[in-house]
């Protein structure tokens, strides 16, 4: 396979490295070669996340670059705006929560705005409430990572099995959490 | 999941750059670890911390950098092979120790990792190249990549200092040190070894002796160049293309990439011994081109040696580097196409060309201190007891984000410890400053500041925030919190305690989130003169939310009972949590981004505990 080029995006402490992690896990278990890059430390602090995943047949650069990415996943909208650096009119799908934590002033913006400007820069925006969805489901959103992680794999958007998918979550998350995960993830196949 | 990194020789399996630096020392068989914590190194020392007791080796946290050199020294004249670690910054506080290691020699092999930051992701001082320290250190250099070569590198670097009896260096960037690649596991090689100091007239290192030993040093690091020259790769050898490429690190992959997506195939050199670099090799690669480019990130120092090298093998060459590149920032892919593509006259991408995106156009979400976190009210006490007139230094930790607003509180931030240090030296010959350093911070290079400020009459209001973490770089203990690297008990030295040592004779313990408390403190110790301390203590909201997530405990919630006037509304805008946010005018608690602390109800008494349904 040629190598597919993806950003998963949010602000710190939404799980956007976790995210990151078990698709790279699991396009290792597909069999591709696999290269990403995260950021630790004070950037997480509430800053811009960005983590970038290629994996394909022969992978050099783990970054994507400028105008490659085939795949966007925002766990925040404004995030998802800002990933739009990496975007491409011919090839980009992004796939956003409606969710915005806008940084100043601390008055909510809505998210309508921001997807019509995404719209400008990529070939497609598909919008999903996961982080409404999965505050239903489990009480907070914080597994609003997993969910997308399903809803990627269920529309098809991310080339990478729901087994194997799932195997990797499983690997991933504290056992006592998993049942919980599962459920999330699970209810992404229903949409 | 971290013990995955023990996994057994043959398996592939995805590791950090770091946690990769980590797997080479065992395969190795290293036998100590020390490291003081700093993005983006952390994880080396996270790693060990994980799965020393596994492997069986020692692992320390140390409290700074200079101390970190010195034990992995101390085993590695004993004959145990040590591995060190810390970022670029770390290298400037141990480089006193570091320097006369190249003299005094290593009987086991030692290894000292250097992160840089290129872009300054995690760092506020300055895009520091490390690799100048290798040349006045006179230590050899080793660049990896990737995660694989993090680990084979690390791997090479201890047998070559075993066997030239010389410390040497890794160095990793930002994108090497996080990144995730796969990583073909070797053999964890376990010598059981008895620690042996063997008197030796070499470590006597005096006058005449060391001239004697820089002169051998220059000779050993020829020889040691002559190991450089078999780690050299060739990328498209049998090309007959006129212009080549020489590369080493991060950037290596991105000039791959690149040459991929223009078709090009012209010969790379890529050098993973960065120094001494391995002139004879640059020297055939370069002889029968016309124009090379040379990409590196920060300083141009693989160019201006090439520069040198190409005087006597190919004295018409054009070499070409930072008049195509930036000094500042990190390569990007796209960066370095379009480098290349103007070096090998090629047309590039036409989406690189269209520049439709502007990110100056999406606001920047600045860094913000955590929901509950004991900085705020610190901040909080300090601005409403003192005013904002004040002279404020912050120093190196979280609480770096106090320059940023709402807390706008820090006049200046410099370098670990230097709060103390430089409020010091304005209040010698200027008004009274407020300084503010973290726990760990204070430990690692506060203490001789705040004796030298005692010692010297100095006078200025020094507030210690006691969050018993080294938070910013991932939780690391330090002396104050009471157990080791290796998770064992140890004694907690008490900042108090340690301050009165100092000689410091007004000292006062504030809970952090006691506004009230705070602030009738510093009004009286500020009006005092001299040096006095308040150490604020409050636990990482962070590792607090954690514990009671682990123990299944739930975090306390609040909401908005009644709305606030105009005044308080300004106030808690200030205040800068951010789980306190307003819909349409209407102001709400945020519960997925609340965590408890409750520090906004003294603020507002119109926010109270939610109660459970």
């Amino acid at each position: 396979m040629k190598v597919f080029n993806l950003l998963v995006v949010g602000y710190g402490g939404q799980g956007v490295l976790s995210l990151a992690e078990i698709i790279e896990r699991a396009a290792l278990k597909e069999g591709f070669d696999v290269k990403g890059v995260e950021l630790h430390g004070l950037v997480q602090r509430g800053g811009s996340l960005e983590c970038h995943v290629r994996f394909g047949e022969k992978v050099f650069s783990p970054m994507v670059r400028k105008g490659g990415a085939d795949l966007i996943i925002a766990l925040e909208a404004l995030e998802g705006l800002r990933a739009c650096y990496y975007a491409n009119k011919e090839k980009t799908i992004l796939l956003t929560d409606k969710r915005i934590l806008s940084p100043s002033p601390i008055e909510d913006i809505s998210s309508e705005g921001l997807i019509s400007q995404m719209e400008k820069f990529v070939k497609k925006v598909e919008v999903v409430e996961a982080s409404k969805i999965v505050e239903s489901l489990t009480g907070d959103i914080a597994m609003s990572n997993v969910f997308m992680l399903g809803y990627s794999i269920a529309k098809k958007l991310l080339p990478i099995k729901k087994e194997i998918a799932w195997e990797s979550v499983a690997e991933r998350i504290r056992p006592q959490f998993l049942e919980t995960n599962k459920k999330v993830f699970e209810e992404a196949f229903r949409m | 999941m971290a013990k995955e990194i023990l996994s057994e020789e043959g398996k592939n399996i995805l590791l950090l750059g770091n946690e990769a630096i980590a797997r080479g020392a065992l395969e190795a068989s290293v036998a100590v670890a020390t490291t003081y914590p700093g993005t983006p190194a952390s994880e080396i020392g996270d790693t060990f911390a994980e799965i020393a007791k596994d492997a069986g080796i020692y692992f320390e946290y140390s409290t700074n950098e200079k101390v970190a050199v010195e034990a992995a020294a101390g085993a590695a004249f004993c004959g145990l092979r040590s591995i060190t670690s810390f970022k670029h910054f770390g290298l400037n506080v141990a480089s006193d120790s570091v320097f006369p290691l190249a003299y005094l020699g290593v009987k086991a092999g030692m290894v000292i990792v250097v992160a840089d930051d290129p872009n300054c992701w995690s760092s506020a001082q300055s895009e520091q190249d490390s690799r100048y320290f290798a040349r006045i250190a006179h230590l050899p250099m080793l660049e990896p990549s990737d995660a694989q070569e993090a680990k084979d590198l690390t791997k090479a670097a201890f047998q070559l200092s075993e066997k030239f009896g010389i410390p040497f260096f890794i160095r990793t960037t930002t994108r090497v040190a996080h990144m995730r690649s796969i990583v073909k596991l070797g053999k964890i090689e376990k010598i059981e070894k008895k620690a042996k100091f063997e008197k030796d007239i070499k470590y006597r290192n005096f006058p005449p002796k060391i001239l004697e030993v820089h002169e051998e040093l220059h000779e050993k690091l020829k020889k040691i160049e002559k190991e450089g020259e078999k780690m050299c790769s060739i990328f498209n050898k049998n090309s007959k293309s006129k212009i080549g490429i020489v590369v080493s690190g991060v950037s290596f992959n991105y000039v791959l990439e690149a040459l991929e997506e223009l078709e090009l195939k012209i010969p790379v050199l890529k050098i993973s011994m960065t120094y001494p670099l391995p002139e004879k090799t640059i020297g055939k690669f370069i002889s029968k081109l016309k124009e090379i480019l040379v990409v590196e990130e920060l300083e141009p120092i693989v160019e201006e040696e090439v520069k040198k090298i190409a005087k006597d093998f190919n004295p018409k060459l054009k070499i070409h580097g930072k008049n195509f590149l930036p000094f500042a920032g990190e390569y990007k892919p796209e960066l370095v196409l379009k480098a290349i593509a103007k070096f090998a006259k090629k047309k590039i991408p036409k989406e690189l060309i269209e520049e439709k995106f502007d990110p100056a156009k999406v606001e920047k979400r600045l860094m913000q201190l955590c929901a509950g976190c004991p900085h705020r009210t610190s901040f909080w006490s300090i601005k409403k007891a003192l005013g904002l007139d004040k002279i404020v230094a912050g120093d190196i930790g979280c609480y770096m984000i106090g320059v940023h607003p709402p807390n706008n509180i820090l006049d200046f931030v410099s370098c670990m410890g230097a709060s103390i240090g430089i409020s010091y030296g304005i209040s010698k010959v200027g008004e009274k400053p407020i300084a503010f350093i973290g726990d760990s911070t204070f430990f690692h290079a506060g203490i001789p500041a705040l004796i030298n400020a005692v010692h010297n009459k100095g006078n200025l209001l020094l507030v210690i925030l006691d969050n018993k973490t080294t938070a910013m770089t991932g939780h690391q203990p330090h002396p104050g919190v009471g157990f080791t690297g290796m998770g064992e008990e140890t004694k907690a030295l008490a900042i108090e305690d340690v301050v009165k040592a100092c000689g410091v004779e007004n000292v006062r313990v504030v809970n952090a989130y006691n506004i009230e408390e705070f602030i009738k403190t510093a009004k009286e110790l500020y009006s005092l003169s001299g040096v006095s301390v308040i150490v604020a203590k409050g636990e990482c909201r962070l590792q607090t939310v954690r514990k009671l997530a682990r123990s299944g405990a739930k975090i306390p919630k609040f909401e908005f009972v009644e709305q606030p006037d105009e005044e308080k509304a300004k106030e808690l805008e200030a205040f800068g949590c951010p789980a306190i946010r307003k819909k349409e005018g209407i102001f709400y608690i945020d519960k997925n981004l609340c965590w408890g602390c409750g520090a906004c109800t003294q603020i507002f008494k119109g926010i109270k505990p939610k109660v459970e349904e």
